[in-house]
């Protein structure tokens, strides 16, 4: 760490050096003066110049900060319905007493309450406020020129003296080339020369502030502009982007409904891997849609989208979600006639795939008087059973290895004619009868593929065929100004790295001839904090520009500390 | 369709056998340092408490100015930099570190630290062939977090010691956190080596999550700073007061370097890793939008490194508040690494979210 050795005299004393600078030291950042404002005088005006000002002070932007951390703390421990509906529910049903309190305070919320949006509306407005004055300084001090030298270099950080028998102004100017070969922005003021460097440290701090409101205003358009929605397709099926085609859909309160990208995709194939064994059997391994998509159009191209990388049309992103399984059955009238065939998707209910649902015959079907009837099945399905003749309707593996159907069977109204959305996986019961055996028992059967299970009566009957599709549910959804949120981060972290890394200093050289006729050279050095490449880097410029004005062979004494003008 | 192939048992078997000689390994540098730490207190070396009182020479750091003449280098009178602290600070010495200038106490040091760089080698080998024996990053639980949470931190603190950085003083409470964190590792959340599910299955893996354990081990090197700051610079703080510090303090506190020192160590880590972790938010972000279809949805991890970025932009903006400079800052900086803490144990085992590999 720092081997750096002090100076032995501190008379001065602290205040002074600030007087010893003077402007040599000002400006070195653009940083607001933390000044002793007094109270706000009592007009209107006053205050609210004094509410700005304290606003737009650092000390308020820390606060801010703090607050906006601490703020951030309760959405991580209590369930959120942006996150989590259910979860919500069910802790506020088992938490009743807080419950009411945390609703109040927007707890289930967070991130969109009303004192969290307030945080960081006031810190981004004191962001603006200090970063717009801050860029003007800023530019000002780009357009002028380093400050000239102080009267004293003696009190600078980092000091270094020798004397020379080249004339002053040849040191001048030498120091002059040589600090500007090293990209100093350098001038000659009086009898010396002043020259600074590191600007990119300022400038890659206002560009970070200014990233991160760049970011934000594409977050908040992203939010306004963007659309998402799930679909359930089996393989085979295919989708178009159009609003009915969606299960479900959720869009930002500026979205319209022509903001759709028009593509159509079609899910070829889902192919799912698991651990076939050791403990670990059962954990997924890869997960894959094949599909064929087309693009306004266009003509048909193949891909394959993965649960980590989605497929990408014009801008819109089809994600994979979930997938199941939808054995295909064929349910026959009481004559034999086919009134459905077809593969019905049912949704998985835990790791194994084990899965429930119900395959609905709406119209078609005739009882076996010839009378208009609908029929109902609710569908048991385990891709692995636990073996012949043993095991439970769970599944044991989630791949596809010994499938197993369970079903029973309603008969009457199923209830879609009322109008109401009904669940497609449920079946509403209300208005139907359960098919029942010859023994007056509750009519059901498990079915290995290409089995059947006969309806009572002559009502029918319902096929497990030999196949079983998968099938995947995808995301669509599109959202405006990530490329805007991108392109801000990417800024903030260079801007970060330029504002943490460089070092803005100031040096300056002295040349005057002291009373013997010598030349007496003095260089001093100057940045934001101290820093031991600072005195390495004056260091450095001092045997450069020693090589050019030698130091005087009978020097035996240092000038004393009052040797400049 | 391509299965991955199955572990390999007897690489994962070889990997808890170089993680636990590590551990004995480590052990015996924890005992090296505690001998260079006795040995140093024994030592007579009147060193700080004159020089705390200001009154160190004036030997300036010279900087060699050789100046290139016909025949020869000569070198003539030099010119020195000389260089004086900010105002408001100290003008307080490094201490002489733990073995306190003896030289039996230098000897155990170095023991320690070569024994550090063994062990170092022996975890390093165990991760690797963890990785090897779950062909993947060997970052898929909270047990493969940990093994390379305390290699990179070592490995971090042995670059600086070849950087022929003065950081010697934090080894003995570094090897004793590794030890810690390799305990807790290897009991409690211990998993046999796997694959990963496939939502982990992506190059962005090897991006995010090697980042971020790299920043964690770093700041965490930045976290020992600041709090060896806190006490070493209520020390001196009490000795410009003429207050006169207990026996044991002073002989451990007179020995760090220097508050400032410290201070500014903790503060060029913090910031240098700064715009890393900014950069693991965000490669984090990214990996979100295409593994789960958002950049940004208030999950616990998410919330909770976001937390850990704002303080540590706190802790930057109050060392450039005034008012705020030190003691404040550092307090900050502490706060802002405990959040990075709660992140990895308390988030990963307590609060359920999308991130929930912990594997326990
Ligand atoms: C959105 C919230 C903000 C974040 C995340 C943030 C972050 C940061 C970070 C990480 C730095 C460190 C860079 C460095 O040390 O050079 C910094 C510096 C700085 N920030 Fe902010 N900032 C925020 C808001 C503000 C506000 C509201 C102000 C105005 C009062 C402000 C003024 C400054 C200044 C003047 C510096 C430079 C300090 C220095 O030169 O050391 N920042 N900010």
């Amino acid at each position: 760490m720092s081997t750096t050795e002090t100076e032995e005299q501190r008379d001065g004393g602290d205040a002074q050096d600030g007087k010893d600078l003077g402007a040599a030291g000002a400006q070195l950042s653009t940083a607001p003066r933390e000044e002793l404002t007094g109270g706000p005088s009592l007009s209107v005006v006053g205050w609210v110049r004094w509410f700005w000002r304290q606003l737009t002070s650092m000390r308020v932007a820390l606060i801010l900060l703090f607050l906006l951390s601490l703020g951030a703390i309760p959405g991580s421990l209590i369930p959120q319905n942006s996150v989590d509906e259910l979860k919500v529910r069910t802790f506020k049903e088992t938490h009743t007493t807080v419950s009411p309190i945390y609703e109040k305070l927007q707890f289930f919320d967070v991130y969109s309450s009303v004192w969290f949006s307030a945080i960081y509306i006031l810190l981004f407005v004191s962001l603006i406020g200090c970063i717009v004055p801050r860029s003007w300084q800023f530019v000002g001090q780009l357009r002028g020129r380093p400050p000239g030298a102080p009267g004293r270099l003696t009190r600078l950080p980092a000091y270094t003296t020798w004397r020379t028998h080249t004339e002053p102004e040849q040191v001048r100017e030498a120091a002059l080339a040589m600090l500007k070969k090293r990209r100093f922005r350098a001038h000659t003021v009086g009898d010396a020369v002043a020259a600074e460097k590191g600007y990119l440290r300022e400038a890659g701090n206002l560009v970070f502030h200014i990233a991160l409101i760049v970011m934000l205003v594409a977050f908040a358009a992203g939010q306004l502009f963007k659309s998402e929605g799930g679909k359930l397709i089996v393989e085979g099926d295919g989708f178009s982007n159009t609003l009915t085609q969606y299960d479900d859909f959720r869009s930002g309160s500026l979205f319209r409904t022509d903001n759709l990208v028009p593509f159509t995709f079609k899910l070829d194939r889902f192919t799912g891997t698991y651990e076939k064994s050791g403990p670990q059997r059962g954990t997924p391994r890869t997960f894959e849609a094949g599909v064929t998509y087309s693009q306004g159009g266009g003509p048909d191209k193949k891909s394959v989208i993965q649960v980590n990388k989605p497929l990408v049309i014009d801008g819109t992103k089809v994600y994979l979600l979930s997938h199941g399984y939808a054995p295909v059955v064929t349910v026959r009238d009481g004559r034999g006639k086919v009134v459905f065939n077809g593969a019905v998707p049912l949704l998985p209910i835990d790791n194994n795939i084990t899965s429930t649902g119900a395959i609905k015959v709406m119209d078609g079907y005739r009882d076996k008087d010839g009378k208009k009837d609908q029929l109902g099945f609710q569908a048991f399905f385990v891709p692995t059973f636990g073996g012949a003749g043993k095991g439970t309707m769970f599944s044991q593996f989630p791949g596809l290895e010994f499938p197993v159907i369970a079903l029973t069977g309603y008969h009457g109204s199923l209830g879609v004619n009322a109008g109401l959305p009904q669940n497609v996986y449920q079946l509403d019961t209300a208005k139907m009868t359960q098919f029942k055996d010859a023994k007056g028992q509750i009519l059901k059967a498990r079915l290995l593929p290409g089995e059947k299970m006969t309806l009572p009566g002559g009502a029918g009957s319902i096929t497990f065929e030999k196949e079983v599709k998968e099938w995947a549910s995808f995301q669509i959804s599109q959202q405006p100004g990530n490329g805007w949120a991108l392109t801000g981060a990417i800024a903030a972290i260079a801007g970060l790295v330029g504002s943490l890394f460089i070092q803005r200093r100031r040096v300056w050289v002295r040349a005057v001839t002291g009373e013997d006729g010598v030349t007496v050279v003095e260089m001093a050095g100057l940045g934001r904090s101290e820093s031991p490449k600072l005195p390495e880097e004056l260091g450095d410029l001092a045997l450069t520009l020693n090589a050019e004005a030698p130091t005087a062979p009978d020097s035996s004494d240092v000038p004393a500390e009052g040797a400049e003008k | 369709m391509t299965l991955a192939a199955a572990t390999n048992e007897n690489l994962a078997h070889i990997s808890n056998v170089l993680i636990y000689s590590s551990m004995a390994v480590y052990t015996l540098a924890f005992f090296a340092h505690i001998a260079e730490w006795v040995f140093g207190s024994r030592s007579k070396v009147g060193r700080t408490a004159a020089a705390l009182t200001g009154a160190g020479s004036a030997a300036a750091p010279s900087v060699a100015v050789r100046v290139k003449q016909a025949g020869g280098t000569a070198v003539l009178d030099r010119p020195k930099v000389i260089t004086r602290s900010a105002a408001g600070t100290r003008d307080v010495p490094d201490g002489p570190g733990a073995a306190g200038g003896t030289e039996k106490g230098d000897l155990y040091g170095r023991i320690a630290v070569s024994l550090t760089v063994l062990a170092f080698l022996v975890e390093a080998g165990g991760v690797v062939a963890r990785a090897m024996s779950v062909q993947r990053a060997p970052w898929g639980n909270m047990y493969e977090f940990s093994i390379t949470f305390s290699t990179v931190a070592v490995g971090a603190y042995l670059g600086f010691l070849l950087a022929r950085k003065n950081v010697r003083w934090m080894g003995l409470l570094l090897v004793t956190t590794v030890l810690l964190d390799l305990g807790i590792a290897t009991t409690w959340l211990y998993t046999d080596s796997d694959q990963l599910v496939p939502a982990l299955h992506s190059y962005w893996l090897w991006i995010h999550v090697s980042t971020a354990i790299f920043c964690g081990a770093v700041f965490y090197l930045g976290a020992v700073g600041t709090l060896l700051y806190l006490f070493r610079d209520s020390y001196e703080n009490k000795l410009a007061r003429g207050v006169k510090p207990g026996s044991f303090a002073t002989s451990v506190l007179e020995r760090l370097p220097a508050a400032a020192s410290l201070d500014k160590f903790s503060y060029r880590i913090n910031a240098a890793v700064f715009p890393l972790w900014t950069f693991t938010i965000i490669a984090g972000a990214i990996w979100a939008g295409d593994a789960w279809g958002r950049y940004w949805g208030w999950d616990p991890k998410e919330v909770w490194s976001f937390i850990t970025w704002v303080a540590y932009a706190c802790y930057l903006h109050a060392r450039a508040t005034a008012g705020w400079k030190g003691r404040k800052a550092a307090t900050l900086a502490l706060i802002a690494f405990g959040c990075w803490l709660f992140n990895y144990y308390g988030v990963n085992i307590f609060v359920t979210g999308k991130h929930s590999y912990a594997g326990v």
